[in-house]
C-alpha cells in the first residue's frame, strides 16, 4: 500500500505501545502527532477498515493470566486447503494463521484460557482435519517487539 | 492472576479499544465500573504482563513489510540459548524462541522472525543470523509467509 499517507505512517510509528491511560488518549497522542482528536479517530477508523491495521488495543500475553500461547503446523494437502483453512479458523482459540512456504505449509498460533485448553484444541483439530498437529510450544523467549514502521 | 472483574476487561477490550474520546469511560459503562478503576486494573494489567501493550497492530503487507520470513535453525543444544539471547538482541528481529524439535520432520530448535521489503532482504539478514551462529548451526531454512489466513488476536469467551 505505497499510497498510505506520511500521516498515517506516523500515526502507525507512534502507536505501536504507551498508549495513554487518561480521560482522552486519542486528544493526548493527537496532540503530539500535530493534529486533532477527531482527525485521528477518522484516520484510525480508516486504517482499520481498509484493513493497515488488523486491530487497535492491548496485546495480552495470555501465558501471565494462566493460560497458554502455542505455535502449531500441519501439513496440509493443496486440495485440501481451503477446507482446512475454514477447519482451523473456525476455533476461536487460533488467535492468527498464516500460509508458509514448506511441507509444513499452515502455521497458526493457539492462545487458550487455561494450559489444558491447548491439549483440547489440538485434539478437535486433529479430529476435524484428520491431520496431525505439530505443536512448537515455547521454550525459552529471547526477545519479542513486533514493533514495525511502515516503510516509505 | 486475574480476577473476574479483569476477565470482563478483557472480553470488553480483546477486540480493540472503542474509537471513541472517552474509550476508557465506555468500557467502564459497558461493565458497569468507574472509569478510574477501568484505568487503574489496566495499569495493573501492564505492570503484570497480562497486557504487554496498548497499541496498533499493523498488518505487516500493507504497511511495506511485504516478505515475511521465519527463518529457523537447527542448534547446538549446549549452545542455543547463548546463541538466542544473542540473535534475539539483533535489531531486525522481532520475535525469537527456542522451541522443541518434531524429529525426523523438523529438526529447528531456534525460531527468529525477520521482515523485508523484498525476500533478498529477508535473506541477507538470515544470513547474518547464518554468520553468528557460525558452526553450532546445522541446518537452517526459511518459511515465507504468502497469506495470512487470520488475525484477530486472543478471544476469550464471555
Amino acid at each position: 500500500m505505497s499510497e498510505l499517507a506520511a500521516v498515517d505512517r506516523r500515526i502507525i510509528a507512534s502507536m505501536q505501545g504507551d498508549f495513554p491511560l487518561c480521560e482522552r488518549p486519542y486528544a493526548e497522542v493527537a496532540e503530539r502527532l500535530g493534529m486533532s482528536e477527531e482527525d485521528l479517530l477518522q484516520r484510525l477508523e480508516r486504517l482499520l477498515a481498509d484493513k493497515v491495521l488488523t486491530r487497535f488495543g492491548p496485546m495480552f500475553q495470555v501465558e501471565r493470566m494462566g493460560g497458554a500461547f502455542v505455535l502449531a503446523a500441519l501439513a496440509v494437502p493443496e486440495e485440501r486447503y481451503e477446507e482446512v483453512c475454514g477447519l482451523v479458523n473456525a476455533l476461536p482459540q487460533v488467535a492468527h494463521n498464516y500460509r508458509r512456504e514448506h511441507v509444513l505449509n499452515m502455521w497458526f498460533v493457539l492462545a487458550t484460557e487455561t494450559q489444558a485448553g491447548i491439549a483440547e484444541a489440538i485434539e478437535r483439530l486433529e479430529r476435524d482435519t484428520g491431520l496431525p498437529v505439530y505443536a512448537f510450544p515455547k521454550e525459552r523467549e529471547f526477545f519479542v517487539e513486533m514493533k514495525l514502521e511502515a516503510r516509505p | 492472576m486475574i480476577d473476574e472483574v479483569d476477565r470482563a476487561l478483557i472480553v470488553a477490550t480483546q477486540g480493540g479499544l472503542p474509537l471513541v474520546a472517552r474509550p476508557y469511560h465506555a468500557i467502564a459503562g459497558q461493565l458497569g465500573l468507574s472509569a478510574e478503576e477501568v484505568m487503574r486494573r489496566l495499569q495493573a494489567l501492564l505492570a503484570s504482563g497480562v497486557i504487554r501493550r496498548i497499541g496498533a497492530v499493523p498488518n505487516h503487507y500493507a504497511i511495506g513489510w511485504t516478505a515475511n520470513g521465519m527463518t529457523v535453525w537447527d542448534v547446538a543444544d549446549d549452545r542455543v540459548d547463548e546463541l538466542g539471547e544473542r540473535i534475539g538482541a539483533l535489531d531486525f528481529v522481532t520475535h525469537c524462541y527456542r522451541r522443541p524439535r518434531a524429529l525426523p520432520a523438523w529438526p529447528y530448535n531456534l525460531f527468529a522472525m525477520v521482515h523485508g521489503a523484498s525476500r533478498e532482504e529477508c535473506a541477507a539478514k538470515a544470513g547474518e543470523i547464518r554468520e553468528l551462529l557460525g558452526e553450532a548451526c546445522h541446518g537452517s531454512d526459511i518459511l515465507y509467509s504468502t497469506r495470512i489466513l487470520k488475525k484477530t488476536g486472543l478471544r476469550i469467551g464471555a
